[in-house]
């Protein structure tokens, strides 16, 4: 403690000769402090404020009630940025009711901050390069090709009828965004 | 701990007596980047600048961009000059913004920006600037960034005293520097004197539209017009241009242009102009002169050929035209932010001479002239002098204001900016500039409201401050902090060259205005493809039009069989993105063009005629997201004799 103080002091007094200089030449600009990067953009290109573009994947996912879960989850492990790059991204997003069908405690478990890599890494297999809406989908089963997710996953589309399903998870709406597709999905994706 | 207390202490000590100590030796040097100097320029990472600085690119045709204090670059906007990074002037739609009455001009020279002003006050919606070589104004549009429009000035040559807007942007204002036969004509050259004409040429500005058109020119002797500016509050309604060459000399114009003791600053009251105008006392000419304009719409550009400009005689045209004579080849002629003081800065003048309006105005009513040149009054020297600002440097060019009464004047000669004080002429400051200075800008410097914080100085020389870059060198700019009573230099910046003159402006009057994307379904291109359902390949003869969409990360089609050697294929290409900052380019193998550069919900199109047959790439030279790199095609070139046909695909679909 005392020694912080005596460096709080010692900065101030640094501070004031600094600032009595510039004061003397009438800087009115000379109200810059020492820069940081990180304080400035916390969370990236998501800190963009944009109300022109068309939204992006995050900018949807936190307008959806059904994807409150889902939101909160990317919050906790801090992947913002992840949702809103230039992407093509496509998400898979579980709904609420998918995070709630997980084994009692699983979500509150993963959401603890010694969890975030074990979180991260099942968010990031819902989220593939490429953009891919329920046409294209229905492209990749009849083509025999597997969605590759960010984790280095491979999740087989399978066509049933009228129903699509990504790795056992059906989609049951799609999404166009500015920066991918959003396929919302009744499970959770846990290989 | 102890131990460490005390050397922290030590350090800090140290560094309190070295703050303390540059601190000191920056009064008594003033030198750059010492003491705390260079945070003043310094724009954190991330962080925004105060100020927008559009700073004339010269020879290269184009106005750049940057941000002040910190001297960024963030844009060349091409103006009168192709711009293969952009695709300007080399795609279908930028094309004709580059037309002239003498044909398509690849090239241009722009010297001097000017926003557009309401009640003299920056408004920052244009900025304009004029080519000097091939007599042009052009409007560029401060939502986007772009050439908007371009008019041709036509019976003009050097279109120099240019170009300047009045306090509502009323007119942007064009005077020709070299004086030419008018019409032109074969003529002997020594016959110059009395036969070459100059015109001043008013170019009306739609209050809302920013559209432009010559209005009237005002065909003067036949000196060299070289700057100009407009007169403001109580001399708004005149426009004040700087002569030289009142000698209408034609050969070794150094020697014989500086000749007489006295050129004249011509004051012109536009307003009378006005009157006359609407009073019939004008006559037709024709002539042929190129109007480009740029419509957002349809994202096309197209010429109007304007035939005819109506001239007024300033002989015949009482009231039109005052001579107010200036000591020795007078450069700029500045308006101070009042509308009073009228600098005019003799190049080759021992002192700065400063004319009263007031003054003017009271020698005007009372008829004392002093003679006539071409039927234009000419007022006496002493009775129109507010003061001189004695011998306060060689070779004055410009003068700005700081809107604290005090001006700010460039010695090209001595290679300084001296700032001295209105009504009192005492100098009151003196900086040197590396190396001698032409014209230098204070934000809001030509209006009623300077923001006199930062002044710019456009060097011509540059020699030694630079990394040597062979015998071409950047061109240089320097920044210094006035906000104190002295001037400090705190930057160095490298520009675009060459930077005559530039145009400052409050960040924050612009920023928020800034244009982010075009809206896909305001869309009116005549090839537009709105959705990758709505592509196409549409066969015309041996045209070839491509309707193309990008969008992360393919294009649509991105194969195309059935193309001829004998084809001309258009490339229509629409960017179907709706997000910020996410623009797509386009080239191919074998264009004799340049790239497209396609911004989010806009069209552009190129040519491509095949060289021969085979498989022809073609890709997106923007890198546009994670799959940038998979963003490319082909075209299938087949014999003019094949039966194959068109066909288009994107995963054989």
């Amino acid at each position: 403690m005392k020694k912080f103080m005596l460096k709080s002091i010692i900065a101030f007094m640094t501070i004031g000769i600094v600032y009595g200089c510039s004061s003397g030449n009438q800087n009115q600009g000379g109200e810059k402090s020492a820069p940081s990067v990180e304080d400035s953009h916390p969370m990236g290109q998501a800190s963009v404020s944009d109300d022109v573009s068309a939204k992006n994947i995050l900018q949807v996912a936190i307008g959806s009630e059904a994807h409150s879960t889902l939101v909160a989850a990317v919050q906790a492990a801090q992947i913002e940025h992840i949702l809103v790059n230039a992407g093509p991204l496509t998400v898979f997003a579980p709904v609420n009711d998918a995070f709630a069908a997980l084994p009692a405690g699983t979500v509150e478990n993963l959401l603890k901050p010694e969890n975030k890599a074990a979180l991260t890494t099942i968010l990031t297999r819902h989220a593939a390069p490429g953009s891919f809406n329920l046409e294209a989908l229905k492209r990749e089963a009849r083509k025999g090709r597997k969605i590759y997710t960010a984790t280095g996953d491979y999740l087989e589309v399978v066509v049933d009828g009228e129903d699509v399903f990504v790795a056992g998870a059906k989609v049951i709406g799609t999404i166009q965004t500015s920066n991918g597709v959003i396929n919302v999905v009744d499970k959770v994706i846990l290989l | 701990m102890n131990f460490r207390i005390k050397n922290s202490i030590g350090i800090a000590v140290a560094m309190v007596i070295m703050t303390a100590t540059s601190c000191v030796q920056t009064e008594q040097n003033g030198g750059a980047l010492s003491g705390n100097l260079a945070e003043r320029s310094f724009v954190p990472p991330g962080e925004h600048d105060e100020f927008y600085a559009f700073i004339s690119g010269g020879f290269s045709g184009q106005l750049a961009v940057y941000g002040l204090p910190s001297g960024r670059l963030f844009k060349v906007i091409p103006v009168f000059s192709q711009d293969a990074e952009k695709a300007y002037g080399y795609n279908e739609e930028t094309k004709p913004m580059l037309n002239t009455s003498y044909g398509f001009v690849p090239w241009g020279d722009s010297h001097h920006p000017d926003i557009s002003q309401t009640n003299g006050k920056l408004d920052g919606r244009w900025v304009f600037i004029n080519e000097n070589n091939t007599p042009r104004i052009a409007r560029i549009d401060l939502t986007t960034f772009e050439t908007a429009e371009i008019i041709e000035v036509p019976n003009s040559a050097g279109n120099h005293s240019s170009s300047f807007v009045t306090e509502n942007t009323e007119y942007v204002v064009a005077g020709t520097r070299f004086s030419i036969p008018v019409p032109q004509r074969d003529m002997p050259i020594d016959e110059y004197k009395g036969n070459f004409k100059g015109a001043l040429s008013f170019i009306k500005v739609q209050p809302e539209s920013g559209e432009m058109n010559v209005e009237f020119q005002i065909m003067m002797p036949g000196f060299d017009y070289d700057l100009s500016h407009p007169g403001r509050g109580k001399s708004h309604g005149w426009f004040f241009f700087s002569t030289y060459n009142s000698e209408e000399a034609n050969s070794l114009m150094e020697v014989n242009a500086s000749q007489n003791d006295k050129d004249y600053i011509a004051a012109v009251n536009w307003k009378k102009a006005e009157e006359y105008i609407a009073a019939g006392n004008f006559e037709t000419m024709k002539t042929n002169y190129a109007h480009n304009v740029y419509d957002e719409k349809t994202q096309m550009a197209t010429t109007t050929w304007e035939k005819e400009v109506r001239i007024l005689d300033p002989a015949k045209c009482p009231g039109l035209v005052y001579f107010l004579p200036t000591p020795k080849s007078p450069h700029g002629c500045d308006v101070d932010p009042t509308g009073e003081y009228i600098v005019g800065n003799g190049k080759l003048s021992a002192n700065l001479t400063v004319h009263s309006f007031t003054k003017m105005l009271d020698a005007i009513e009372k008829k004392k002239f002093d003679g006539e040149a071409y039927g234009i009054p000419i007022l006496n020297f002493e009775d129109i002098l507010a003061g001189s600002v004695v011998q306060p440097g060689l070779g004055p060019l410009h003068t700005e204001f700081d809107g604290k009464g005090n001006a700010y004047t460039t010695f090209f000669i001595s290679s300084e900016v001296v700032k001295w004080k209105l009504g009192t002429w005492e100098v009151l400051d003196r900086k040197p500039t590396y190396y001698s200075v032409g014209h230098l800008m204070i934000p809001g410097g030509n209006s009623a409201s300077p923001f006199g914080k930062y002044v710019v100085a456009m060097n011509k020389i540059t020699k030694d401050r630079y990394l040597p870059t062979g015998p071409e060198v950047c061109q240089s700019a320097q920044l210094y902090d006035i906000s104190g009573e002295k001037m400090e230099l705190i930057l160095d910046f490298p520009t675009i060259g060459e930077p005559h003159y530039a145009a400052g402006i409050p960040a924050d009057l612009i920023k928020l205005k800034s244009k982010k994307i075009y809206k896909l379904s305001e869309n009116e291109h005549p090839y537009v493809a709105r959705s990758e359902k709505d592509t196409k390949v549409v066969r015309d003869g041996d045209n070839v039009h491509v309707y193309m969409t990008m969008i992360r990360s393919h294009f649509a089609p991105d194969n195309i069989e059935g193309i001829k050697t004998t084809d001309k294929v258009y490339f229509h290409v629409t960017n179907l993105e709706q997000d910020y900052d996410v623009p797509h380019g386009m080239s191919m193998i074998g264009a004799n063009t340049s790239e497209l550069l396609i911004m989010p919900g806009q069209t552009e199109t190129f040519t491509w005629e095949p060289k021969g047959e085979g498989v022809w790439p073609f890709y997106c030279t923007d890198f546009c997201s994670a799959l940038h790199q998979e963003m490319q095609g082909y075209v299938r070139v087949s014999p003019a004799s094949s039966d194959i046909q068109l066909s288009w695909s994107l995963d054989g679909e």
